[in-house]
């Protein structure tokens, strides 16, 4: 269990440079369907940040011994697993929480970044490593989670984790709540300003164009 | 002495049988590990060995966790039940709350408690699956779809210095995906609402989904359920007095657009959710089937021929 430079890039990576939300565009779901409170969010990013890093490990440590053609459901029997046990686990410790959760914690299973990692890391990588490149990659998304959460209960409701920052102005405040902000289509807008804001710090991120548009000759040729 | 060496002998059978066991187990897994990860036989071995962990993870931690996951639900019914009641507030001691509330269970064919029943352990959304305890609810009188109605109901009285204060009943019924479950609470009279809580529903978030919206619920506060016509006589049961008991017909229902409240007849008016028509429907028909005399009517009439 060493710690080297190789595995601090490991965890390090994922947070901007290659962030599964923002770079490759994976995970969006929840990420829209959960981030209207703060509260939520973080239980979410917790949630996923756990299975990401205990399948991927789980999945490094049989590696060499599944055969290629179950791969993909013996990668999911231990995602599933492990997530029928957070959702059993949260529950128990944060039913309140896990109402508002409701089905998205069961479907961690189908997250792309979940998956992804299973597929792309754990398959080749020993499991510490796996370990750690779950918990990196679980936490790029936390990031992004946790940031568009600030900023919808914030502007959206004038409060953060349910205490009021903002006094709002039916309650003899002064600020209006944006109501678009708590609404789904809001954090789609906020993902999108928020990998603009990425790549334009960072803009090797940008993807090639895979074509250009040949120059219009116009009718007459 | 046989007597205490036999139990010695059988512990050592027992834990060289294990031992021996865990051995060929062993030594099965070794034979195993080293063959070509694609064979027939490996997959076979890797994907059961996969499973049976998977599954003893999965059981392993419902069955533990199941102690608290059923407080939480327990707490969760409490609260539900505090809160249309108008007894919720910040800070409000649940365990003390529910003091002064009490739990009966209500025959709904005669509309008489039932005390053979222990109102603790009586579960009634599980009533309503089992044949025994539940009735198939015939198509045309079907109005909420519910398919079956449970033979017998839990009510919650909530009593103050042994003065009934409010009834809380527990109604269900289908909306737009899914059957929505809550409780509607009345004042001692039996005909003022003090609240309607649907707390389990699969709505559309925002639209049929605003039926847990506090300010939707707020609304319902004061309203009346019945109309006495004197259409809706109960044929058998005499009051002392010699009448016959007036169920009334349930006027309570939503409404399109915002009620006046100065109109006659706005005491029976909720507003309907705006985009929810499906859903506002299907709140009205629950409200319209539990209080008739297929749900608690019987009841609740001759809780108010009792207050004379």
């Amino acid at each position: 269990m060493n710690f080297n430079e190789e595995h601090k890039k490991v965890l390090v990576e994922p947070l901007v440079d290659n962030n599964p939300i923002t770079l490759q565009v994976l995970g969006i779901c929840s990420a829209l369907a959960v981030t209207s409170q703060l509260s939520t969010a973080l239980i979410m990013s917790l949630a996923l940040t756990s299975v990401t890093a205990c399948s991927s490990a789980g999945i490094a440590f049989i590696r060499n011994h599944v055969p290629s053609s179950i791969r993909i459901i013996a990668q999911m029997v231990i995602i599933a697993s492990l997530v029928i046990v957070v959702d059993q686990i949260l529950k128990a410790f944060a039913y309140e929480i896990s109402k508002k959760l409701s089905v998205f914690v069961g479907l961690i299973i189908t997250n792309c970044i979940v998956m992804g990692r299973a597929e792309a890391y754990a398959m080749k990588n020993p499991p510490w490593e796996s370990f750690l490149d779950g918990v990196g990659n679980g936490l790029g998304y936390s990031l992004i989670l946790i940031t568009v959460a600030t900023f919808r209960e914030l502007f959206g409701s004038g409060k953060l984790l349910g205490i009021e920052v903002l006094p709002l102005l039916k309650d003899g405040g002064w600020y209006v709540p944006n109501g678009l902000l708590l609404l789904p289509p809001s954090a789609f807008f906020l993902i999108g300003l928020l990998i603009w804001a990425v790549r334009t710090w960072k803009p090797q991120q940008v993807e090639k164009a895979e074509f250009t548009i040949m120059p219009a000759h116009g009718e007459a040729h | 002495m046989p007597d205490s060496a036999n139990p010695n002998t059988a512990g050592m059978q027992l834990s060289d049988k294990i031992a021996g066991f865990i051995e060929r187990a062993n030594a099965y897994a070794q034979k195993i590990l080293v063959l070509p990860n694609d064979s027939f036989q490996k997959t076979l071995a890797v994907a059961f060995a996969l499973c049976l962990v998977g599954a003893v993870l999965v059981s392993g931690s419902a069955v533990a966790l199941k102690p608290l996951q059923e407080s939480n639900k327990s707490k969760d019914e409490r609260v539900n039940i505090l809160d249309v009641a108008g007894l919720l507030e910040e800070g409000t001691n649940i365990e003390e709350a529910f003091k002064n509330i009490e739990p009966k269970i209500v025959d709904l064919a005669t509309g008489e408690y039932v005390d053979s029943i222990d109102p603790k352990t009586f579960d009634q959304r599980k009533a309503a699956k089992d044949p025994a305890m539940s009735e198939a609810i015939p198509p045309e009188k079907d109005i909420a779809n519910i398919k079956r109605k449970p033979k017998y109901a839990k009510v919650y009285l909530v009593k103050e210095d042994g003065q009934l204060k409010a009834i809380i009943l527990p109604v269900s019924g289908y909306g737009l995906w899914s059957t929505m479950y809550g409780f509607i609470a009345l004042e001692a009279d039996a005909q003022t609402v003090i609240g309607l809580n649907l707390y389990d529903q699969a709505e559309t978030p925002g639209l049929g989904g605003e039926v847990v919206n506090p300010k939707w619920k707020a609304l319902w506060k004061g309203k009346k359920v019945y109309n006495f016509t004197g259409k809706e006589l109960h044929e058998s049961n005499l009051t002392e007095k010699g009448q016959q008991i007036d169920i009334g017909e349930v006027a309570l229902g939503l409404v399109k657009g915002s009620v006046d409240p100065s109109k006659p007849g706005s005491e029976y008016q909720v507003d309907a959710l705006a985009g929810a028509t499906l859903t506002s429907r299907g709140v009205s028909n629950l409200v319209s089937y539990w209080m008739s005399k297929e749900g608690f009517g019987l009841y609740l009439a001759k809780l108010r021929s009792q207050r004379g």
